[in-house]
């Protein structure tokens, strides 16, 4: 009995979504980066196209997160406080793809930094690098929608991706997205359906469906990543089996995610059986992201350098073996 | 390859003589569909009935042994996606041992992984096997190898060895503990013959999905049924994709020369590119992974991942019921109730450990739900909890009277209080990420 393949044609193709903006339209980024556009699982090119790679961001915080990990301190020392800086070494040093501005710091209990001081560190870091960015907030909701507001407004015509929307609060900030020319993130807690509804709500808004991004909700290794990575796999599947309000390119947490647990932080004193803790809090968060990268993952926003580097050049790997079939 | 109740049922003599112990042919056939029966129940069934259920009830993928006790057992799965229904045998997880380097190191190797061990959910987790691989000039270093390996741990062993004689001579040393053995050229049948005489497993090698189906069909037909497949292309995405291909078609299409597990042999560049390709392999279909070196983080790493990935994600992983100290609390530090669902409590004590404060977590019994699918499944009401705290004698060991319950169920309050005389119930934060700025600004005890 001859091999031969089994393929698996589908009706669906994922949207490509572009993010950012160069001169000619209307931005100031050197390049844009272009998610989505498969036409089957990810990384099967024997069966399907996938014009766009997946694509790695690293996060800069206009507050240096409570518990950000000694292990990053250390590689950042000279530049977490400045986010312009540290976006910089992310992009020159790093590789990274695009930028990610945490604005955590804006929340009430977190600093409550105005919007206005959010407006500034978003500017600050569009001028020191010509990526595209990605800006990222939180779930105080009152806050955060003034604080969204603004910032569309400074970054006018750059294209940013805003993160996030969610059921319960996303037509201020979806609104701001479509009157200054952003990409927005349809956050959805784990959940195929509520996925859908949202995106649908924002369809409802006159919300154009390749300007959304999808966050499914990233659990990290250990700590319930499982329900993230089946839920992908069925939303992607579901897309490509042609439901078009499933059909569009995820973003996942895999550094944010990881540096908050335990494994990323607790010293080998405490916990020898688990190893080096530098080593330890890269491997969960490379661990965490190639896992969800055959679940479906477009966009990974990243902490820790050595992930980065390691997930990106996998990445790159895999999509030279189209050559192969 | 499935086959539904009414296929069967057109097998089967249709007399509804009743022999097999059920009434009627046809439900004796949905018995059989649903794996609730076996066909010898039927005295009377054909060859054919026998022939064709034999076939469709045999696994897409052989479940291959490796190891005399306490086998590690792969393959033996069903589907393509986890949430079809679950990944059923979790891969086996092992370090190389290569034998040009000095006995001592190699002596050393075999005792650190030999002891090492980590909890995780209750569960033990430990590296599966040794892959030995002689790469020395010397016959005698393969078979000391294997003589340390046996005599100082109780890890699977698979050979790698290109010479005959000294394999051979590996083999008689290890005699009914199943190894397997590595083969990285084309199969032939002194392969064969050797794998029968040991009860081995074979390891086969291609560089293509072609080259691999031959060898496989090759074996099979000689009688090597304990197989398992290796493509070796040296690109993760070709991996990946062939994985996939050689999955797909024994689950779907019951194509017998790869219904059998898969093996990787993890070549990187360093660690974090171990971790990298170890991970997503493990996702997509690898039952056997082997590392190049011995390192724990690791290893806690990859049995985290494959935890994970091989729940059943029908039943959600339960914690033991009880009062869980975090810290070093005394009978006076704060305390908060929770679910017994395993995520649950690990995020939540771990952002209590995060706070840094000591505390006593009750996890209460809930059938490891959630806290708002136990709330609305009426397993985690203000009844139910405060029967535990009686059943689990919470008043004898803690003498705080104050205990916070996630925000979320700040409906239990008043039944709560109601059951608990004495206790003050406090509404904590609904999202346990804001236990650490909940503790700073509420009077917990």
């Amino acid at each position: 009995m001859a091999f031969e393949i089994p393929k698996q044609t589908n009706a669906g193709k994922i949207i490509e979504v572009t993010i950012g903006a160069t001169g000619e339209a209307g931005g100031t980024r050197a390049n844009t980066v272009t998610i989505g556009g498969s036409t089957s699982l990810p990384f099967h090119f024997f069966e399907g196209d996938h014009p766009h790679r997946p694509v790695v961001a690293m996060e800069v915080f206009d507050k240096v997160p409570p518990k950000y990990p000694d292990s990053l301190t250390d590689r950042f020392r000279d530049v977490i406080e400045t986010p312009g800086d540290m976006a910089k070494k992310c992009v020159e040093e790093f590789g990274a793809e695009l930028i990610s501005v945490s604005l955590e710091g804006t929340h009430p209990e977190k600093g409550d930094r105005t919007a206005a001081e959010a407006a500034d560190t978003v500017r600050a870091v569009l001028e020191s690098v010509s990526v595209p960015v990605i800006i990222t907030g939180h779930s105080h909701f009152e806050k955060i929608n003034e604080v969204m507001k603004k910032v569309c407004e400074a970054a006018a015509g750059e294209n940013c991706l805003i993160n996030y929307v969610e059921t319960d609060n996303y037509k201020t900030i979806a609104a701001a997205c479509m009157a200054y020319g952003h990409t927005v993130v349809a956050q959805s807690p784990i959940d195929v359906n509520l996925a859908k509804q949202l995106n649908i709500l924002l369809s409802d808004m006159e919300f154009p469906r390749e300007r959304i991004v999808m966050d499914p909700l990233t659990s990290t290794l250990g700590y319930g990543i499982e329900y993230t990575y089946s839920i992908m796999e069925r939303i992607r599947n579901d897309g490509l089996a042609g439901d078009e309000m499933l059909a569009l390119p995820m973003l996942v947490n895999p550094g944010s995610e990881s540096m908050r647990v335990k494994e990323a932080r607790a010293p080998e004193k405490d916990y020898p059986e688990w190893g080096a803790p530098d080593l330890r809090g890269a491997y969960w968060e490379i661990s965490t992201a190639m896992s969800l990268l055959a679940a479906g993952a477009d966009l990974l926003v990243m902490h820790h350098p050595e992930a980065l580097r390691v997930v990106r050049k996998s990445i790159i790997e895999m999509c030279e073996s189209k050559e192969r079939v | 390859m499935a086959l539904s109740g009414l296929d069967i049922f057109k097998l089967l003599p249709k007399t509804n003589c009743g022999d097999c112990g059920v009434p009627t042919c046809m439900a004796f056939a949905m018995k059989l569909a649903q794996k609730q029966a076996e066909l010898s129940q039927c005295p009377h069934a054909s060859e054919e009935a026998t022939a064709t259920l034999g076939a469709a009830s045999e696994p897409p993928i052989r479940l291959v042994k490796l190891g005399g006790t306490d086998p590690l057992e792969i393959g033996n799965e069903t589907v393509m996606f986890r949430h079809e229904k679950t990944f059923f045998n979790q891969p086996g997880i092992g370090v190389e041992l290569r034998t040009s380097r000095d006995a001592d190191h190699i002596l050393t190797v075999i005792k650190e992984i030999e002891a090492y061990s980590v909890e995780r959910v209750g569960e033990e987790l430990k590296a599966d096997f040794f892959l030995i691989t002689h790469d020395s000039d010397k016959a005698e270093d393969f078979t000391n190898t294997i003589e340390l390996a046996k005599t100082n741990s109780s890890k699977k062993l698979i050979l790698d060895c290109s010479d005959p004689a000294a394999l051979r001579a590996g083999l008689e040393l290890i005699k009914d503990v199943r190894p397997a053995i590595l083969l990285q050229n084309e199969v032939v049948d002194d392969d064969i013959d050797l794998a029968k005489a040991f009860s081995a497993s074979l390891i086969l090698t291609g560089d293509s999905l072609d080259a691999l189906a031959g060898q496989a069909e090759k074996a099979r037909e000689a009688g090597a049924n304990d197989l398992i497949l290796r493509i070796d292309t040296g690109n993760l995405g070709s991996e990946l994709q062939d994985n996939t291909i050689m999955r797909r078609s024994a689950v779907h299409n019951n194509y017998k020369p790869f219904g059998f597990p898969l093996f990787t042999y993890v070549n990187a560049e360093d660690g974090f590119d171990a971790v990298a390709r170890a991970s997503l392999l493990l996702c997509k279909y690898d039952s056997i992974i082997v590392l190049p070196s011995f390192d724990k983080a690791m290893l806690y790493t990859l049995f985290t991942l494959r935890q994970n990935i091989y729940t059943d994600p029908q039943k959600p992983i339960q914690v033991d019921a009880r009062i869980y100290p975090i810290g070093e609390p005394t009978p006076e530090s704060p305390v908060f109730v929770t679910t017994n669902f395993s995520l649950t409590y690990f995020i939540v004590s771990g952002e209590i450990e995060n706070s840094g404060i000591s505390a006593h977590l009750v996890v209460a019994e809930a059938e490891g739900q959630s806290v708002l699918t136990a709330w609305a499944a009426g397993k985690f009401v203000g009844e139910t909890v405060a029967k535990f705290f009686k059943d689990a004698k919470v008043e004898d060991e803690i003498k705080t009277r104050k205990v916070i319950i996630p925000g979320f169920v700040a409906q239990i309050q008043g039944d709560l209080e109601d059951g608990l005389p004495g206790w003050e119930v406090i509404v904590g934060p609904q999202e346990a990420s804001d236990i650490p700025s909940f503790v700073k600004n509420v009077e917990l005890t």
